[in-house]
C-alpha cells in the first residue's frame, strides 16, 4: 500500500456495459418466455430474443476485452489494477464456488434426509407407512417413492477416464503457467495445446456418457432426484468447462499473436485459476456423485 | 466545481481541467464514474421505493376493511409478492450500493471504485431485471403470487406461468449484487490511501466490507434456489417434490440460508451510517470503534448459522430447534454491543439535532424494538404462536423500515450537502422526519398486537374483530407513503439550489469526504491523499 505514489488510473468510459445490460436483459426476457411457450407448446418469440440476447453478449464481449486487450498492450495499467483484477478474479471464482455448494447442498439434503425420511427414518414411520408404503430407502435413488425408475450411473469406465483426464489437464495448465513465467514460450505452447485438448475430449465423453446414461440406463432429467442431481451438477460443471475451454483457446490465440510477458499475463492466470476451479468441483463432483 | 471551501487540503486544488464528464445521455449510459452511478443507484431504488410503496398502500388499502372489496386474492397475493421483492432487491439493497458507490471510494481516499466499467454494468443490468419483474404481472395468470420467499410448491406445482420470468429476473438481481460486491470488495482490499490501515477505515466502510463477503456468499445460493425452482416447474426435476425423492423443506432450507445472511446485508451498512452520523452530531469520537468491527464481524458469522429460526413450524428435529434458537438468541450480543456504543457515544456529547440526527436516534430506538421481538420470535416455543401473524410483519418492518430505511435516510440528509453542494432544506426535512416517525409506528405498531391476537400474514380478509386495528394501520400507512412524497421533494429541491454547503458542513463531522470541497470534485483524489 504504502509505496503507491503513482497516479491513479481510471479506466475510460467505455459503451460496452450498457451493451451488456442490454443483452443480459433480452436474455432473461427471451430465456423466460422461450421457458414458458415449451411448457405450453407453443412457438412464441422466446427463443428469437434469447439468442438476439446471446449475439448482443458476444459482440458486448468481443468489444470489450478488445478494447481491453488494446489498453493492456499500451501499458495503461498500473500494477494496482493488475491486483485489482487478480481479486476481483478470486471473489467471482469464490461466488461460483458458493453457487455450487447449492446444488452439493441439494444432493446432500436428498440423499442423507429427504429420502431417508421418506423411507421411514428418525420419526417418520408414519410418513413411510401412510404416503409411501411401498416405498424402501435408497442411494442412489433408482426407484422414487412415486414410482419412476432408472438405473444407477457407475463411476468406473468413462466418469473415471474424465476425472483421470481433467485432473491430468490441471497439470499441463500449471506447466503452461510455468512456461510462460520463465519465458519458455515454446513449453507455454504445447502444455497450453495439450490442456485445451484434454478439455475437449472430456466434453466429447461427457457427451457419451449423457447419451448412454438417457439411451441404456433410462437415466433422466425427470427420474427422481438422483437424477436431478446428477445432471444438474454434471450440466452445470460441463457448462464451466465449456467456458473454461473457451477462455483457453482465446488465451492460446493470444499467447501465438505474441502476447503476455512473464511479469504481466492476468488474463491467462485468471483463466488458469478458472480451470484449476473446474478440475477441483470435478474431483468433488466425481466422489460425491459417482463413487459414494 | 469549487464553490466553497474551507479546510481543503492542497492535494484537491485545481480539479477543473479533468473534469471531462460526458454530457446528454451517454454520460449516464457510459460512464465509469463511481459518483454519477451511485447517483444512478439511488434514483433507482428510490423510484423502486416508491413504486413497492404504492403496492403496499394497495395493501393497505384492501386491509382496511374486513371483507374483499378492491382487489381479488390472487391480485392482492402479487401485491404482497412483489411489493417484498421491490423493497428488499430495488429498494433497499440498491440504496445501500448506491451509498457505497458514492461514500467508499471518497471515505479511503481512492479515485474511484477498483473495478468502474464493471461498476457500470452491475447497476444498467438492474432496471431490466425489475422491467421482466414488472412486466410479469400483466401476463395472462398474473406475475408471482407465492410470497417473497417463493416456497416450493406455491412457486412450483401451484405457480402462474409466468414464473419463468420471476426466476430470470432473479439471477440478474443476484448477477448485478455480486458483481457490485466484488467492486466493493476489491476497491477496499486494494484502493485505500497510503496509511489507512484497516483499523482506521470508517465504519461504513467495514461495515459494507463484511456485507460484500455476505453478498458473494449468499446470492450464488440464491441463484441456486430458484434454478431448481425453475427446473421442478418446467423440466420435471423433484427437488421440492416428495414423489421423486425431493422434500418441499430443502426448499425452505436452501432458501433460508440464502435469506437469513441477506437480513443482515440489509442492515449492516445501517450500522455504519449510524455509526458515521452519531458521533458527527454528538462532536465525540464513536465510543469503542474496534468492537464494533468485531461485532459487525460476529454478527456477519453468526448469520450463516441461523437460517432455520424461519423454519421452527415447518418440523425439525427438536436438536435442531434448540441450536437454531440459542445460535439466534447469540445474536443479540454483538447487537447489543452496538447498541451500547451508540448510546455510550452520546453520553455527555454535546448534541444537536438536525435531521440527520432526528433519524439516526429514531434509528436507535425503533431498530432495538424490531430486535427485541426478533428475540421473541426466537424462542422455539413462542415462535410456534407467532409464526406467520402480523406479529412477524410488525418485526420485520420495524428492523427493515425503521430500520434500514431510516438510516438510508439519515445517510441521504448526512451527505446531501456534499452530493449537491446545497444544504436541504431543514424545516421541511424536519416536517418530514416528525411524520415519518409518528405515521410509522401508527402503521406499524399496532401489527403487534393484531399479530399476538392471532391475525395471520398475507390474507386479504379477517375476522370482524381486527377491524379497528387494521383502520389505524392503513391510516398510518397512507400518511407514511404521502410523507415519503415529501423526501422526493426535499432531494429534488436541495438538487436545484439552496444553501450553498461548506465542504464541512456538520461540525462534528470526521472522515476524508468532509476534506473536499461540496459538490464533490467528480474525481475526488487523483493521486492519493496522505492519512495521518
Amino acid at each position: 500500500m504504502a509505496e503507491q505514489q503513482q497516479k491513479y488510473y481510471v479506466p475510460a468510459s467505455s459503451p460496452w456495459p450498457i451493451v451488456g445490460a442490454i443483452g443480459l436483459g433480452l436474455i432473461a426476457f427471451g430465456a423466460g418466455h422461450a421457458v414458458i411457450d415449451m411448457s405450453k407448446e407453443q412457438s412464441g418469440f422466446g427463443m428469437n430474443v434469447l439468442f438476439a440476447g446471446i449475439a448482443v453478449i458476444l459482440v458486448m464481449l468481443f468489444g470489450w476485452f478488445r478494447d481491453q486487450i488494446n489498453e493492456s498492450m499500451q501499458g495503461l495499467y498500473s500494477d494496482q489494477l493488475g491486483n485489482s483484477y487478480r481479486q476481483g478474479m478470486s471473489w467471482f471464482i469464490f461466488s461460483e464456488v458458493m453457487f455450487f455448494a447449492a446444488f452439493f447442498g441439494a444432493l446432500f439434503y436428498a440423499r442423507v434426509i429427504a429420502v431417508e425420511w421418506l423411507g421411514g427414518a428418525s420419526n417418520n414411520a408414519m410418513t413411510n407407512e401412510v404416503l409411501w408404503p411401498d416405498f424402501s430407502a435408497m442411494w442412489p435413488l433408482t426407484e422414487t417413492p412415486g414410482g419412476t425408475t432408472t438405473q444407477a450411473m457407475g463411476w468406473a469406465g468413462l466418469p473415471l477416464y474424465n476425472t483421470i483426464l481433467l485432473v491430468l489437464s490441471s497439470v499441463t495448465c500449471h506447466f503452461a503457467h510455468v512456461g510462460l513465467e520463465k519465458n519458455k514460450r515454446g513449453q507455454l505452447k504445447v502444455m497450453l495445446g495439450i490442456t485445451i485438448v484434454l478439455g475437449l475430449i472430456f466434453l466429447y465423453l461427457q457427451g457419451a456418457e449423457y447419451v448412454h446414461a438417457y439411451n441404456d440406463l433410462g437415466l433422466k432429467l425427470d427420474s427422481g432426484v438422483y437424477g436431478n442431481t446428477f445432471y444438474m451438477l454434471t450440466g452445470f460443471h460441463g457448462m464451466h468447462v465449456t467456458l473454461g475451454t473457451i477462455m483457453l483457446i482465446v488465451m492460446f490465440l493470444r499467447v501465438l499473436k505474441g502476447h503476455f510477458t512473464p511479469e504481466s499475463h492476468f488474463a491467462f492466470q485468471a483463466t488458469s485459476w478458472y480451470w484449476h476451479f473446474v478440475d477441483v468441483v470435478w474431483v468433488c463432483l466425481f466422489f460425491v456423485v459417482y463413487v459414494f | 466545481m469549487s464553490t466553497a471551501g474551507e479546510a481543503i487540503q492542497d492535494h484537491d486544488h485545481d480539479h477543473e481541467h479533468h473534469d471531462h464528464k460526458a454530457t446528454g445521455v451517454t454520460r449516464w449510459l457510459f460512464t465509469t464514474n463511481h459518483k454519477d452511478i451511485g447517483s444512478l443507484y439511488l434514483w433507482f431504488s428510490f423510484i423502486m421505493f416508491l413504486v413497492g410503496g404504492a403496492m403496499a398502500m394497495v395493501i393497505r388499502a384492501e386491509l382496511f376493511q374486513p371483507g374483499l372489496q378492491l382487489v381479488d386474492p390472487h391480485f392482492f397475493n402479487q401485491m404482497t409478492t412483489v411489493h417484498g421483492l421491490i423493497m428488499v432487491f430495488g429498494a433497499v439493497m440498491p440504496a445501500f450500493t448506491g451509498l457505497a458507490n458514492w461514500m467508499i471510494p471518497m471515505m479511503i481516499g481512492a479515485p474511484d471504485m477498483a473495478l468502474p466499467r464493471m461498476n457500470n454494468w452491475s447497476f444498467w443490468i438492474l432496471p431490466f431485471a425489475f422491467a421482466i419483474l414488472l412486466g410479469s404481472l400483466f401476463m395472462e395468470g398474473g406475475g408471482p403470487a407465492f410470497g417473497w420467499t417463493f416456497y416450493a410448491p406455491l412457486s412450483t406445482t401451484y405457480s402462474s406461468d409466468s414464473t419463468a420470468l420471476f426466476v430470470f429476473s432473479v439471477h440478474i438481481m443476484g448477477i448485478s449484487s455480486i458483481m457490485g460486491a466484488i467492486n466493493v470488495i476489491v476497491t477496499i482490499m486494494n484502493m485505500r490511501a497510503p496509511g489507512m490501515s484497516y483499523m482506521k477505515m470508517p465504519l461504513f466502510v467495514w461495515t459494507w466490507f463484511i456485507t460484500a463477503f455476505l453478498l458473494i456468499a449468499v446470492m450464488p445460493v440464491l441463484a441456486g434456489a430458484v434454478t431448481m425452482v425453475l427446473t421442478d416447474k418446467y423440466f420435471g426435476t423433484s427437488f421440492f417434490d416428495a414423489a421423486g425423492g425431493g422434500d418441499p423443506v430443502m426448499f425452505q432450507h436452501i432458501f433460508w440460508f440464502f435469506g437469513h445472511p441477506e437480513v443482515y446485508i440489509m442492515i449492516l451498512p445501517s450500522f455504519g451510517i449510524i455509526s458515521a452520523i452519531i458521533p458527527a452530531f454528538t462532536r465525540k469520537p464513536l465510543f469503542g470503534y474496534a468492537s464494533m468491527v468485531y461485532a459487525t464481524a460476529a454478527i456477519a458469522v453468526l448469520s450463516f448459522l441461523v437460517w432455520a429460526h424461519h423454519m421452527f413450524t415447518t418440523g425439525m428435529p427438536v436438536f435442531a430447534e434448540l441450536f437454531f434458537m440459542y445460535c439466534t438468541m447469540l445474536i443479540a450480543v454483538p447487537t447489543g454491543v452496538k447498541i451500547f456504543n451508540w448510546v455510550a457515544t452520546m453520553w455527555r456529547g454535546s448534541m444537536t439535532f438536525e435531521t440527520p440526527m432526528l433519524f439516526a436516534l429514531a434509528f436507535v430506538i425503533l431498530f432495538t424494538i424490531g430486535g427485541f421481538s426478533g428475540l421473541m420470535l426466537a424462542i422455539t416455543p413462542v415462535d410456534f404462536q407467532y409464526h406467520d401473524t402480523y406479529f412477524v410483519v410488525a418485526h420485520f418492518h420495524y428492523v427493515l423500515v425503521t430500520g434500514a430505511i431510516f438510516s438510508i435516510m439519515a445517510a441521504a440528509y448526512y451527505w446531501l450537502p456534499k452530493w449537491t453542494g446545497n444544504m436541504y432544506d431543514e424545516t421541511l426535512a424536519k416536517w418530514h422526519f416528525w411524520l415519518s416517525l409518528i405515521s410509522v409506528n401508527v402503521l406499524f405498531f399496532p401489527m403487534h398486537f393484531a399479530g399476538l391476537a392471532g391475525m395471520p400474514r398475507r390474507i386479504p380478509d379477517y375476522a370482524l374483530q381486527f377491524a379497528d386495528i387494521n383502520q389505524i394501520v392503513s391510516i398510518g400507512g397512507f400518511a407514511f407513503g404521502l410523507t415519503q412524497l415529501m423526501f422526493l421533494w426535499i432531494v429534488i429541491k436541495c438538487c436545484r439550489g439552496g444553501e450553498k454547503a461548506l465542504a464541512k458542513p456538520w461540525d462534528g463531522a470526521e472522515g476524508l469526504e468532509w476534506t473536499v470541497p461540496s459538490p464533490a470534485p467528480y474525481h475526488t483524489f487523483e493521486t492519493p491523499p496522505e492519512i495521518k
